[in-house]
């Protein structure tokens, strides 16, 4: 998938994947993608339940070799 | 949808206590949330300019994990306070938790609202000017107003 800002959360535990994902999203325009690489397996729950919230919509969720990977698309 | 809103009041300062009302503040105001902290008591320690000084105990505190069975006798021997705060601060730097000067931080920039008990600071006899900058002063009432209009008020 493509996507304008990638954001590596791997070895951050919670809430700093979410926390540092908000920051990311800061300076990036509405409809753009965030790829977002985490390691804590809570961010999985925790990433879905941020989308919902804030209405940053949660396009992909995946998992390579002991990683999480998701795409946000900014509201 | 109306911004949600939540209001914590903080009242410890171990180092165990101190992490629950930074992670749920820097969290729910990473969702948007407008949130507030009351501190009083012992939670003022979490608005110094130094927090070398907060710590953990293994004396009475039979839940926490020991790498080693520890009798309570072992607990009270001088050094051994700033051994398990040295021990817990390494394994939650190895494991990428966030230091509490990092959560506090992110708390900051993204607008929490700090309010430091003023009859706490009085009978404890801090000094503002131990305080980092930007927190306000105020009583029960002050904590009242904002607490009112919350979805989630929680004592910690």
């Amino acid at each position: 998938m493509n996507y304008d800002k990638e954001f590596d959360a791997s070895g951050l535990a919670c809430p700093l994947p979410i926390v540092k994902t908000k920051k990311a999203l800061n300076d990036m325009t509405s409809g753009q993608v965030l790829r977002v690489v985490a390691t804590d397996p809570g961010s999985v729950c925790d990433m879905a339940a941020f989308a919902e919230q804030t209405g940053n919509q949660l396009l992909e969720q995946s998992t390579q070799d002991k990683k999480f990977v998701f795409f946000l698309k900014k509201a | 949808m109306a911004t949600k809103k939540m209001a914590i009041i903080a009242t410890k300062g171990t180092l165990d206590m101190a992490y629950p009302p930074l992670i749920l503040a820097s969290t729910a105001a990473a969702l948007g949330w407008d949130v507030q902290i009351f501190f009083t008591f012992y939670g003022l320690q979490l608005l110094r300019k130094n927090l070398d000084g907060i710590r953990i105990s293994p004396l009475a505190n039979p839940a926490m994990p020991m790498p080693v069975p520890m009798p309570v006798i072992v607990s009270v021997l001088p050094g051994m306070e700033a051994m398990a705060t040295m021990m817990m601060k390494d394994k939650m730097k190895k494991k990428g938790v966030a230091s509490l000067e990092e959560l506090r931080a992110l708390c900051l920039e993204a607008d929490v609202k700090f309010i430091a008990c003023q009859m706490t600071v009085d009978l404890f006899e801090f000094q503002t000017s131990e305080f980092i900058d930007g927190i306000e002063y105020g009583g029960a009432a002050t904590f009242m107003k904002f607490a009112g209009e919350t979805d989630v008020c929680l004592f910690i």
